[in-house]
């Protein structure tokens, strides 16, 4: 499983690369959150994989019995769903408010920080 | 000696308070600080004299060996002398040209800070504390040649003199770390002290080439000479102070400190006299082409340097006694000189020679001056010019085909500047009164006080000439040369001696071309004009060229096109995943485990997961793609779920379903385009990146799990969950207790990023319909 899920990672950031690469906003923001996805599952996977025993210790023991699932990987990876969503909140937003302003979403034509036809540097002293 | 070298600098600081408070006198106020330096300096003159050397020294950075160490010998003594007693007169002066300039604090300060930055560089003995007074004179001339700076010839001029002088002072560096490798000190007076040991190295030659690059762009020789007579956009004072004892100066003295470690090559005596010849005779011949005074001057201190140059490629002892000899004599007449056209221009409104005539009734005083200087320049008795003019042409009297060819050189050059030298300080006196754009009157007495001061110490150190002889002489061409050297100057002329006629010949030349100077002057104009190109042009050229390669690097990093930045981070994020991975030979390392151990659960989960991903990818609508983005949500979910993290799979699966929520929400007030924008070409491009990059990541993890784990860290968070932080889900005791800083700062990234949503949102209603970009809003 472990082979087949380095795939599905591997997968996923192709994914996410293709759709961050196109100039249309929206797809790009999609490409954000698979990208994310994909990088989770890199770090699930990195942290091997275990059919059973969940990271928590029965009632009343005080070590988990038997084999368990690596919890480290799954600490991090529970940081990056949290601050993953909060990231595309704020990019959604951010996303939403250029098309307002700008009216449209290919990032081709967002030129406005640094026009096409910006002056050429001047040869004088 | 300490103060020597720190009083200019403090002074710099002051001037403009001092200037403020005491107005008027300010001038006379700061001309104090580098006649104190004189005066000070003047103390060192005896032990210099009886010792050879007063070494000064303080702790610089002593964990690297550096010391701020000083050298007072007979060489630094001359030029210190010259450098602070011409400043002390050039800041008087200043005062009353600049007299009711807004800036005049400001230009004063720059010029007691360059007077500081040319002592140290003379007096310094390490290397690299001559280095930084190097650079601390071309910054500073920067200041004073761009004093002017809303003029574009002014910037223009600066900015040449600080490019060319930077070149030669990069070349500088290399030169004295070369020269440390080689020498194994950073004290000159060591270096001297090893004798051949350098000239021996097999690193002579480009420590050669590196001194002389640095000394021919400072000193301005040919064919770095352009940027001299540009630097004349500089006001008056400047000028006379740059071209007489500081700047230019530099480069003649760095080849003078150099000779008793790098001279009496063949190869140097070749170079040398070889550029000081040509630097000569162009800039003689180019000092009579023009009509304007102050140009005039500039193109003979071109003349001169080559002059000096030439002398101590020479080497022997006549040589270099001609050629201290003459820096003094010249850096007094040429001072003196700048000064008079500097006054002749502010009481007269022009310094065109076409338009000034018989000035000599309405400014007798400046007349005198102007004289005195400029029989010193041709090299009349009695002057110390005239001592130096006979000192060189015996330093160039010998059989040899080198010296002979540099006899010639120097009767002609010393012709034309005789004929120079009538033209600019004579000529505009005789004759009679013409019409001038101001009504001409005498200068006012700080700007007499300079010419007359210098002009009638030219006469005054030939009237004294065998104490002139033991005191600056004798210990200056001992120092550069290494060995004692006799002066045998003494006030006679010997007829018999042919010298003497040598120097008659190039008077008699002077005369000659005196005579016809309208003619020279035209056939020199249309010679200048038939060739049509100069070096100054050619830096222009090359100036402009980096400007356009400049921005045409800059539209090509820096395009604007944000796919494009994209396709670079991604090439690179490839790149850097697959060359270590293959290079160091990890695929053989990848073991595939056995496919038949996943069950069909499994399958149909990664099924799921692949089939979102693609519908994703190729959906035809908007909604259907987000809908296929959920699906491969609820997969990670599920694997999650499968794999032993039942608390990721919760998250995961609340996160989806309100990005999905969301997402479609914002997508139903959008009006897009429901196609990928992208053309054939580029979707090749970005499916062939995207698939180089998953793949790296795919082989990287397949690397990855074919190794071993080092859990260390995750059994301790196992065995001590219960027993030390009292919680029985380790996931979360590791996420609040033993990493409970990172979640802390999880949890400010949320809140700063629902802070600019909700400021996001609200902009909205101020910003109106239509969007203006306003200056500085992007």
């Amino acid at each position: 499983m472990d082979s087949a899920l380095a795939l599905l990672a591997g997968l996923f950031v192709a994914a996410g690369i293709y759709l961050l690469l196109s100039r249309a906003l929206i797809r790009m923001l999609m490409g954000v959150l698979v990208l994310g996805n994909g990088t989770n599952l890199l770090i699930f996977t990195a942290g091997r994989l275990a059919r059973d025993g969940v990271p928590i210790v029965p009632p009343g023991l005080e070590q988990a019995v038997g084999p368990i699932a690596n919890p480290l990987p799954q600490a991090l990876i529970l940081t990056a769903i949290v601050i993953g969503f909060a990231l595309f909140s704020f990019l959604l937003v951010l996303v939403y408010r250029a098309y307002q302003v700008l009216d449209c979403d290919d990032t081709d034509a967002m030129r406005l920080a640094e026009p096409v036809d910006a002056p050429k540097p001047p040869l004088s002293y | 000696m300490a103060l020597v070298a720190i009083a200019p600098f403090l002074a710099a600081a002051l001037a403009p308070l001092v200037q403020r408070w005491a107005g008027g006198l300010a001038g006379w106020v700061l001309a104090l600080v580098p006649a104190a330096v004189f005066v000070l300096l003047l103390g060192f003159v005896e032990p210099v004299v009886a010792n050879g050397a007063v070494p000064v020294r303080f702790a610089w950075v002593p964990e690297h060996g550096l010391d701020l160490s000083f050298w007072v010998d007979g060489l630094s003594l001359t030029f210190a002398l010259t450098i602070s007693g011409i400043g002390a007169l050039i800041v008087l002066y200043a005062g009353s040209y600049l007299k009711g300039h807004v800036h005049l604090g400001r230009f004063q300060a720059f010029l007691l800070a360059f007077m500081g930055s040319m002592l140290g560089l003379v007096l310094a003995d390490n290397m690299v504390a001559l280095f930084v007074f190097w650079e601390l004179t071309a910054v500073t001339s920067f200041l004073l040649i761009g004093f002017d700076h809303w003029r574009q010839a002014a910037r223009r001029g600066a900015i040449q003199a600080i490019v060319i002088t930077n070149i030669g002072g990069m070349a500088l560096l290399v030169g004295i770390i070369v020269l440390h490798q080689v020498g194994g000190a950073w004290d000159l007076s060591a270096m001297r002290a090893g004798g051949s040991l350098v000239r021996e190295s097999g690193f002579y030659g480009p420590i050669l080439l590196c001194i002389l690059l640095a000394a021919f762009t400072k000193s301005a020789q040919v064919p770095f000479h352009f940027w001299l007579p540009n630097a004349m956009e500089a006001p008056t004072p400047v000028s006379a102070f740059l071209h007489s004892a500081t700047m230019v100066q530099a480069g003649v003295y760095l080849l003078a400190r150099m000779t008793p470690i790098l001279g009496g090559t063949e190869i140097w005596s070749i170079v040398l006299v070889g550029f000081g010849g040509a630097t000569l005779l162009w800039g003689a011949l180019a000092a009579l082409r023009q009509t304007d005074l102050k140009q005039m001057l500039a193109q003979t201190t071109l003349a001169s340097l080559g002059l000096l140059v030439l002398l101590i490629g020479l080497g022997t002892e006549a040589a270099i006694a001609g050629m201290v000899l003459y820096f003094v004599a010249h850096a007094l007449y040429k001072a003196a000189l700048f000064m008079v056209v500097g006054a002749l221009d502010h009481e007269t409104g022009t310094r065109d020679l076409t338009r000034l005539s018989g000035m000599a009734d309405r400014m007798p005083v400046t007349f005198i001056a102007a004289a005195l200087a400029g029989f010193a320049m041709i090299g009349l008795p009695p002057t110390l010019g005239f001592f130096a003019k006979e000192e060189m042409l015996l330093g160039a009297f010998a059989p040899q085909w080198l010296q002979t060819l540099a006899l010639v050189v120097l009767i002609l050059g010393n012709a034309l500047l005789a004929t120079v030298a009538a033209i600019v300080a004579i000529k505009p006196f005789l004759g009679i009164v013409g019409p001038t754009p101001k009504s001409a009157h005498e200068a006012p007495l700080p700007m007499l006080v300079g010419p007359v001061v210098l002009g009638a110490l030219g006469i005054v150190a030939a009237l004294v000439i065998d104490q002139f002889g033991t005191l600056v002489l004798e210990p200056a061409a001992s120092a550069l040369l290494g060995h004692h050297v006799e002066s045998h100057l003494a006030w006679a002329i010997d007829w018999r001696s042919p010298i003497i006629w040598l120097s008659a010949l190039s008077w008699t030349l002077a005369a000659l071309v005196y005579w016809q100077i309208d003619k020279v002057r035209t056939m020199l104009i249309r010679m200048h004009r038939a060739v049509n190109w100069t070096a100054d042009n050619a830096f222009d050229a090359v100036m402009f060229a980096l400007i356009r390669f400049a921005g045409t690097t800059t539209r090509l990093l820096h395009h604007g096109r944000l796919e494009f930045y994209l396709v670079v981070v991604f090439a690179m994020v490839a790149l850097a995943l697959l060359v270590p991975t293959i290079g160091m030979g990890g695929l053989s390392a990848i073991t595939i485990q056995d496919w038949t151990s996943i069950g069909l659960h499994e399958w149909v989960v990664l099924l799921l997961a692949a089939t979102g991903l693609v519908a994703v990818l190729g959906a035809q609508s908007r909604l259907v793609a987000i809908l296929a983005l959920g699906v491969q949500g609820v997969a990670v979910a599920l694997i999650f779920l499968l794999f032993g993290a039942p608390d990721l799979g919760f998250t995961q699966f609340m996160v989806e379903v309100l990005s999905v929520i969301i997402l479609t929400l914002v997508m139903t007030r959008l009006r897009l385009d429901e196609r990928d924008p992208r053309p054939m070409e580029d979707w090749i491009r970005d499916g062939l990146l995207a698939l180089l990059c998953g793949g790296a990541v795919s082989l990287l993890l397949l690397l990855v799990v074919s190794g071993t784990l080092d859990t260390s860290l995750s059994d301790f968070f196992a065995a001590t969950s219960v027993p030390i932080a009292h919680g029985s889900n380790i996931v979360n005791v590791i996420l609040v207790d033993y990493r409970g800083l990172d979640t802390l700062g999880e949890i400010a990234v949320v809140m700063t990023a629902a802070l600019a949503v909700v400021a996001l949102l609200r902009t909205r209603r101020r910003a109106g319909e239509t969007f203006v970009p306003k200056d500085g809003e992007a």
